[in-house]
């Protein structure tokens, strides 16, 4: 077992029992902390895969402004500290049979390809990878129309967020 | 990379180690003398009336919305801003032309009143 | 065996490693204990250093003030931060009821943490830093949200309306100003071609407050309203809100807010030191590592001075002024810069000098047409409803004794 197993296989608990925690906490607030540590723990996996622009973007945008955006969106409601009793459902033995059954069919499927038990090859060496992703994302035969599109559809969110956040008895 | 990641990762550790290490020595030292007057909510000298809830003004929710969407311009912006000393003239214009319509967009936001404070 | 002068912490790390591996440790544990031991050697520096910076903030403020600051511990009062410290270790911990343990607890922890994660990736000299992590300046924002996550947790589960609010005020100000410090940190990326600190540094042949003057200027502003320092601190005035969102806190827990606020302060600094003043660099930096160390102190002191400055010199705003400060005056002048520097720098980009001094005239041309065009628009006039009355007229004899005597 080499460190980095260790440290996957750390890091992988950590972020899979948290997340069972976000859906199954009684009080709103404690799943949404719950959320924010579960976050963490992805960034935490792209950086044993080595993609440090992505894990450093994973904090400052997902734990930076959507975890706050959470938090504040879960104030909104009047009952935030309410204990709001066991999460379970009646009818967990079915759900459980069910997503047993999707998980084993996803990995006999993964099985049948032939990469899933092969390393991952790096896209680049890691110096010039950032700057290779920046060429991709400008370049006319890449991704550029993409890059632009995703700077209107931010703007469309955030004309959008602020017609329904708007207090409705202002002009 | 990896053993740069490692630093980080124990460097956390650490970091949030030592207060958490200083706060607990001090909780030793301290006096422990609990009574209800003390614990109770602080509020200017009087009794608390009513749970501790307050209106939550719609405004928070809109800047911490616009902050949202500028972070991710941002991060969107950052390998533009790497790789600009190998971009030709027209790349740099492209990514001109995303600020563009951000700036646009906070026209906007600030022309509807959004921005202000109630 | 690197020399001793020449980097002499590379030198400590070497000979622990031959005495470590001639005790027949795997090099796997080698590598680990010696990270450990740098990480926790900088991170219990940067706190030991707000021990002093504590006292050299009392004695300038008091200056400012027009009084002497601490002087009666110790020469020149340099004990008092010391008394200080040991009167908050045996401060009761005043805990109210009802407030959620973990999130109160783990409040004071994370926004001291949040600071000390920024001290690893700050280049000391040319090869003393903690990571030369190539996307630091990334990882230093993504720190800083950190520290707003530990502000909400704090006012929120403090089980207090008033920590509420102010953690609220707190959060929607921090987060606001986050918004031009980012879009201003994209022009040293821009000038320098990489988001690795130390990268940033050695690019800086001609400082990069020549050639980003705007953007240097506004991550200063942002930065201090990031830190809560005055003229910014409205989530912690106390006539205000009652000391914000950390008013249910007592003892050292408080006392980590209020590390975490003076370290806050001197890491941004450190950080307008190193990536628009140009860090360690300067006469004979790469031949002598040392000579680097100090001129990064230097620099870090005379910015840190100029902060302090502002705090003991203007008053406080008001909330809906900052908040217009914010989006209506500096979020523009970030991205209008940001625009101008990166049509400007493109054309000129073989030769540095034309480009500096181009960016230079632009920079400087777009800041004038900016407070031209919105001093007007952004100020809030009151208006003046009626005359103004006087509460008083003097008696008309004592009026014209007055007047004889040439009052």
């Amino acid at each position: 077992m080499t460190g980095l197993q260790i440290a996957f296989l750390a890091i992988a608990a950590v972020t899979l029992a948290s997340a069972v925690l976000v859906v199954s906490s009684r009080k709103i607030m404690h799943a949404a902390l719950w959320l924010v540590l579960a976050l963490g723990g992805v960034a935490a996996l792209f950086a044993t895969l080595e993609a440090s622009f992505f894990a450093a973007v994973q904090v400052m945008v997902y734990i930076g402004a959507i975890a706050i955006l959470i938090i504040f969106s879960v104030m909104l409601t009047r009952r935030v500290m309410e204990d709001a009793g066991p999460q379970n459902t009646r009818y967990w033995p079915a759900a459980l049979v069910v997503s047993l059954g999707v998980f084993g069919g996803i990995f006999f499927l993964l099985l049948q390809w032939p990469g899933f038990t092969i390393e991952a090859r790096p896209v680049l060496e890691q110096g010039d990878f950032l700057v290779r992703f920046g060429q991709a994302l400008v370049s006319p035969d890449e991704f550029v129309v993409p890059f632009e599109v995703a700077s209107i559809l931010l703007v469309a969110a955030m004309i959008g967020a602020i017609i329904i956040a708007r207090d409705p008895s202002r002009k | 990379m990896l053993s740069e990641w490692l630093y980080v990762g124990v460097f956390f550790l650490i970091a949030m180690f030592l207060p958490a290490a200083a706060i607990f020595i001090a909780g030793i030292l301290a006096p422990k003398k609990p009574n209800p007057i003390k614990n109770s909510t602080y509020e200017c000298g009087i009794e608390t009336v009513g749970p501790s809830w307050i209106q939550f003004k719609a405004q928070y929710y809109v800047y911490t919305l616009v902050f949202l969407v500028f972070d991710v311009e941002v991060v969107l912006l950052f390998p533009w801003a790497v790789a600009y000393h190998q971009l030709p003239l027209f790349a740099v214009v492209e990514g001109v032309i995303f600020i563009l319509i951000l700036l646009g967009g906070l026209l906007y936001a600030w022309r509807k009143g959004a921005l202000e404070w109630l | 065996m690197t020399p001793w002068y020449q980097d002499p912490v590379q030198f400590i790390a070497e000979w622990l490693r031959g005495v470590l591996l001639g005790w027949g440790m795997p090099p796997d544990g080698v590598e680990l204990v010696l990270t450990v031991l740098g990480a926790g050697t900088l991170a219990l520096l940067a706190m030991l250093w707000v021990v002093f910076l504590i006292w050299y903030e009392r004695k300038l403020i008091g200056r400012i003030q027009d009084r002497f600051g601490p002087n009666r511990v110790g020469p020149w009062g340099i004990f008092q931060p010391i008394a200080d410290m040991l009167k908050i270790f045996t401060k009761e911990y005043i805990t109210p009821e009802g407030v959620d343990r973990v999130p109160y607890n783990l409040a004071p922890v994370l926004a001291v943490a949040s600071v000390l994660l920024i001290w690893a990736v700050i280049p000391f000299t040319m090869t003393v830093m903690g990571v030369n992590l190539n996307v630091g300046l990334v990882y230093i924002i993504a720190s800083g949200g950190l520290g707003v996550l530990g502000i909400i947790l704090a006012g929120w589960s403090s089980n207090n309306k008033y920590a509420l609010l102010g953690g609220f005020r707190a959060v929607a100000q921090l987060v606001s100003y986050e918004v031009p410090m980012v879009v201003s940190l994209l022009i040293p990326v821009i000038l320098a071609g990489s988001l690795g600190v130390n990268d940033i540094v050695m690019a800086q042949r001609i400082p990069y407050l020549i050639s980003a003057p705007v953007a240097a200027l506004i991550f200063f502003i942002t930065s201090m309203a990031e830190t809560g320092r005055s003229p910014f601190d409205l989530t912690e005035a106390e006539s205000e809100i009652v000391a914000g969102f950390n008013i249910e806190y007592s003892g050292l827990k408080f006392g980590m807010f209020y590390v975490a606020e003076f370290l806050h302060a001197f890491t941004v600094s450190l950080l307008f030191a190193t990536l628009f003043l140009g860090g360690w660099r300067g006469p004979l930096a790469e031949q002598i590592p040392l000579l680097g160390f100090v001129y990064l102190v230097v620099k870090t002191f005379v910015v840190y001075f100029i902060v302090i400055l502002f705090r003991g010199s203007l008053p406080r705003f008001r909330i809906d002024q900052m908040m217009d400060l914010n989006w209506k005056l500096l979020t523009p002048l970030a991205l209008v810069s940001l625009i101008v520097s990166a049509l400007v720098a493109k054309p000129l980009e073989g030769m540095p000098v034309a480009q500096t001094l181009a960016l230079l005239v632009s920079n400087g041309i777009v800041l004038i047409l900016f407070i031209e065009g919105t001093g007007k628009k952004v100020q809030r006039r009151r208006e003046i409803v009626g005359k103004p009355r006087p509460l008083a007229v003097p008696h008309p004899e004592e009026q014209q004794g007055a007047q004889s005597t040439g009052g």
